[in-house]
């Protein structure tokens, strides 16, 4: 039984992660119809940038630091590349962020080194252990579930109760009527980037101590993110929340029957099946997409 | 073919053929002849990235899994023919054995080694991989944009992951020790220098093959089929075109050249690693698609050996990915013609290498 | 225009020096200069430039400068074959040191036996010399007798139910075989046996399995950053039981890294570490502070084991170029076969044509960390 539970938290540990990441694909995915496959690589500089200045600034500068900058690049990328592209195709817009994914990679790669770093632990050290019902954890696990909870509702708050955030769902829901209706919509195409690139430089940060830091690690991030996206339903932010933690979950029990070198390669079975038999997942309205042929 | 277009098609054969030529003598005239062992690599992913243009430039289905088919053939030639059969005693073995599927070999270390003949390992990789393709085409093709380029990554990945994960594949470290492919009594396929002249001009003319009956597919019933799709799916179906059965064996088509590549790029190697499966593997060869036009074989051909040369012999240093990640956003986003531009400007370009006129899908989220 | 002034300036200095010299030796070395293993392949290469240049600096080999040709590999053993390749036909080396991880060494082994190349490997499984490749040496202890050690001392603290961790690299796969091959043996069973991805950078999943089956020690088997996050997260889940790790833990930043975490931690290992606690008429004593004091000196870093492989290498290509009094490799390969009592800093090597490692089990001492620092392992 406290076996059980320390899968569930090692599970809803990465699924969190997951499904921050997913929320970052819906919420540009939705204002922008692109989907952005750089969409891990946020998640990485993020704890590239914060793991460079906490040996100058106290930790928490560091990662609010980190989060604004990756934050302006998100931004920054917008203005300055997707939004010249906009008469691109589809076929060329999935190759174009593929790209940018791989010069993201290589940059950092340039930029630091190939090695594992990782951000101190916001609370002990690396042998610091906390009991919860039994199952023992590090501390910053609950440093991960809780600043995901934090991201999910002000996001929740941004997009409901502010006049941007509204300003955004409008664009989503018809950007023709919400450019009638006055609205910026390059604008809110960037504050989209900018606002998904800033939330995975914030998970990035959290999670550093956990599973550190690699120039690699954003490619197989946002696959796991876009299976939890898929699972939730394309174009639904809070669905992906869902998702997320299933693809975290199912990852961390196939340890308990699978060889673990396998662990990896569950998570992409679960988006196969998912594209294969239910493309619009759990949440997602019937022929939103053009997922699927009519 | 009539005459005068019969030559049309002709003349790129002839020119290639020359190329090939001319440089083999130039290296061996310069005592670099160690070149020709990259060139013989470059022909084998020329080939994935002929069939792949197929797929993408010409159906315009994208596919992130094509490192996973090279890989596919490439493994299964390489487990079957260094796996040691050490229970020859069983029946299954011997029937084999008598069919000719098996082959011996003196060991490195004495001893005599019993695997599955190399030929039988080159069929057995063929046949998984159409199988894999005929497995994931059929849900996969259903959907499109976004959808299929994720399915096709998520199958390339679990490959990968598998391969990573299976200590009969060697695991992190992959296999050597795979024997040469005998072709008759004057060719093996292996590394050996005393073979590669050989080895050099069965490569490419195995690349030259692949771009004839890819050429030759493209003018028949099956191409105008596909082009269709890639043009309008609905119109197409609207036609009366089978556009579900038309991209599937599109798809196993170039699965199955990719395979074909990767098991005789094995026997070159004489072994081969898991990175091949890698997504950064697969991302490479659409870029190369991209790079030579999106639907231009000749230029595919050509961009994929000149870059992939250049690669293998080490010339872009730790840069090597990003050369390939900056060329898929360059040419994509600012040169869709791919490097066409350039003999374009030369005015070889209506000849040679024939790009389409009409920009690739439109898509209807961007009017 | 960087190249093309490097190159006049290279063409100047070899017309001014260039006439009276002898054409250089030229030995090839592959080694994970970066990447995940750059743990071991820095220190390797660092040594072998440094002991390429003591070796010119008194005067080179038979008269002869000796060349280093350096190719880092990045662990990949798909770059290392292809190196291999290029340094046995482009430049013809007369014998290859490295590469620094078993993987790799294991995909070369053929290529080198089949060509005739003399290759010194400094890496650690003990598959690289059994069976014997004419051709084929290495320099570190064998893992079978680091397993051997570990046993033992597990049956000094009364361990009989052990978990198994390995990666899914060469090292990982041949020292978990050993560990099967070795436990029975010593009344030791293993429980747990479980295998990770080399690049894995959490393990919490996998010990949560391993913990449910009642474990009293852990060994992990692997050359990666995973030796440090074994630890860690061991410590996290609060699983305390002995953590032992193969002699692939010999460099002070994989503690460094585990921090407070690597704490007594058992693994076998060479002298070098602990060095300062021999005693003075210790054979290996001067060879081993000499070591120690040119590269720490150079270098500005601690030693560590991976190092004195590469410097156990170069040393032995040296010492049989100069007994055979000759660059030819078949002479040199026959030299170095015959070679015996040569004090290296992984122990005494004692050749022979079946055993191409030529340590014994006496060349490891059980090390832990204490303090932050390796000590000699005393019961």
């Amino acid at each position: 039984m406290v076996h059980l539970l320390q899968y569930v938290f090692s599970g809803v540990t990465v699924g969190s992660i997951y499904a921050i990441v997913a929320i970052g694909f819906n919420l540009v995915y939705r204002t922008t119809g692109i989907l952005n496959f750089a969409q891990g690589e946020f998640v990485m500089l993020g704890g590239m940038v914060a793991v460079s200045l906490a040996t100058v600034l106290p930790l928490p500068a560091a990662v609010a630091a980190a989060v604004v900058l990756v934050a302006a690049m998100g931004w920054l990328l917008e203005v300055a590349l997707f939004r010249r592209l906009r008469r691109h195709t589809l076929l060329h817009m999935i190759i174009i962020t593929i790209g940018l994914s791989i010069i993201i990679q290589e940059a950092a790669r340039h930029l630091w080194d190939e090695k594992v770093r990782s951000l101190p632990y916001f609370t002990g050290d690396e042998c610091s252990s906390v009991r919860l019902f039994g199952a023992a954890m590090s501390p910053q696990v609950l440093w991960v579930l809780g600043i995901t909870i934090v991201i999910v509702l002000l996001l929740m708050a941004f997009l409901h109760l502010t006049l941007p955030g509204r300003a955004m769902r409008a664009c989503a829901a018809n950007p023709a009527a919400a450019a009638l209706a006055g609205i910026h919509l390059p604008n809110m195409r960037a504050l989209a980037f900018a606002l998904s690139a800033g939330i995975g430089a914030l998970a990035g940060c959290v999670i550093s101590p956990i599973s550190m830091t690699h120039y690699e690690m954003g490619g197989s991030l946002a696959i796991k993110g876009f299976a939890a996206a898929v699972l939730g339903g394309l174009g639904q932010p809070m669905a992906a929340i869902a998702g997320g933690l299933v693809v975290g979950l199912a990852e961390s029990f196939s340890v308990s029957v699978l060889p673990a070198a396998f662990k990896d390669a569950t998570a992409f079975a679960i988006l196969l099946v998912v594209l294969f038999i239910r493309p619009r997942g759990f949440f997602g309205r019937p022929f939103a997409e053009e997922g699927r042929n009519a | 073919m009539t005459g005068p277009s019969c030559r049309q098609a002709l003349t790129p054969f002839f020119l290639a053929a020359l190329l090939i030529t001319g440089a083999q003598l130039a290296a061996t005239a310069a005592h670099r002849e160690f070149y020709l062992t990259q060139l013989i690599l470059c022909a084998y992913y020329a080939c994935v990235v002929l069939g792949l243009t197929f797929l993408v430039g010409y159906a315009g289905q994208i596919s992130l899994a094509h490192g996973a088919f090279f890989a596919i053939g490439g493994y299964a030639t390489a487990v079957l023919t260094t796996t040691p059969l050490r229970n020859s005693t069983e029946p299954w073995v011997a029937w084999l054995e008598r069919a000719h599927w098996l082959a011996r070999r003196p060991g490195l270390y004495g001893g005599e080694i019993l695997t599955v003949s190399p030929w039988a390992a080159f069929l057995a990789g063929l046949l998984v991989a159409c199988l894999a393709a005929v497995l994931i085409g059929l849900p996969a093709l259903r959907l499109r944009g976004h959808y299929l380029a994720m399915a096709t990554l998520g199958f390339g990945l679990i490959v990968y992951r598998l391969l990573l994960g299976s200590a009969f594949a060697g695991a992190a470290d992959g296999i050597t020790g795979v024997p040469p492919l005998r072709l008759g009594g004057w060719l093996e396929i292996s590394g050996r220098a005393s073979v590669r002249v050989r080895n050099y001009y069965f490569a490419w003319g195995f690349a030259l093959l692949t771009l004839a009956l890819l050429r030759n597919l493209l003018v028949s019933r099956i191409g105008l089929a596909l082009r269709a799709i890639h043009d309008n799916e609905s119109a197409a179906q609207a036609m009366g075109v089978p556009i579900g059965r038309v991209k599937l064996q599109a798809f196993v088509l170039s699965a199955a050249i990719a395979a074909a590549a990767g098991s005789l790029l094995t026997h070159t190697n004489g072994g081969l690693g898991p990175s091949e499966a890698s997504a950064m593997k697969s991302v490479r060869y659409v870029a190369l698609v991209a790079a030579g036009g999106m639907a231009s074989l000749w230029g595919a051909l050509a961009v994929s050996s000149i870059l992939n040369f250049f690669s293998l012999r080490g010339w872009f240093g730790t840069l090597d990915h990003a050369v390939f990640g900056a060329l898929l956003i360059a040419i994509v986003a600012f040169a869709p013609g791919g490097f066409g531009f350039i003999w374009r400007g030369v005015g070889l370009q209506r000849r040679l290498f024939r790009p389409r006129k009409k920009r690739l899908d439109d898509d209807p989220r961007n009017p | 225009m960087k190249r093309v002034l490097l190159a006049l300036v290279a063409c100047v200095l070899w017309g001014a020096t260039g006439k009276a010299a002898e054409p250089p030796i030229k030995i090839g070395a592959i080694f994970a200069v970066t990447g995940p293993a750059s743990f071991l392949g820095a220190p390797e290469a660092k040594t072998a430039q440094m002991l390429t240049d003591q070796l010119n600096a008194g005067g080179g080999l038979l008269g002869c400068p000796v060349q280093l040709i350096l190719k880092d590999s990045s662990g990949s053993p798909e770059k290392a074959v292809s190196f291999a390749k290029q340094l046995i036909e482009e430049e013809r080396v007369l014998a290859i040191i490295g590469p620094s991880t078993s993987g790799e060494t294991l995909l070369i082994k053929p290529i080198c036996e089949e060509a005739g190349m003399l290759l010194l490997s400094c890496a650690a499984a003990e598959s690289i010399v059994n069976p014997v490749a004419r051709f084929v040496f290495k320099t570190p202890q064998k893992d079978s007798q680091a397993a051997i050690w570990i046993f033992k001392t597990m049956r000094d603290k009364g361990i009989t139910r052990i978990g198994v961790l390995s990666d899914n690299s060469g090292f990982g796969k041949a020292g978990k075989e050993q560990l099967e091959t070795l436990a029975p043996e010593h009344a030791i069973e293993i429980v747990a046996n479980e295998i990770y991805d080399k690049d894995a950078t959490d393990l919490t999943d996998i010990l949560t399995k391993v913990k449910g089956q009642n474990v009293q020690a852990i060994v992990n088997w692997s050359i990666v950053p995973a030796q440090s996050i074994v630890a860690k997260n061991m410590r996290q889940l609060g699983f305390n039981v002995p953590l032992f790790q193969s002699h692939g833990f010999g460099n002070i930043r994989y503690v460094q890294q585990a921090g407070r975490a690597a704490e007594g931690i058992l693994f076998p290992a060479g002298r070098l570490l602990v060095v300062h606690e021999l005693p003075d008429d210790h054979p290996q004593k001067n060879v081993l502070m000499a070591y120690k004091k040119d590269y720490e000196s150079r270098y500005g870093e601690e030693v560590s084991t991976f190092g004195g492989h590469a410097y156990d290498a170069m040393m032995l290509v040296a010492e049989a170029v100069r007994r055979a009094q000759s660059t030819d490799r078949d002479k040199v390969r026959d030299a170095l076969e015959n070679l015996t009592g040569c004090v290296g800093t992984a122990g005494i090597f004692n050749f022979s044509a079946t055993d191409h490692n030529g340590l014994g089990l006496d060349a490891f001492e059980m090390i832990t960390v204490q303090d932050g620092q390796f000590r000699l392992y005393r019961p």
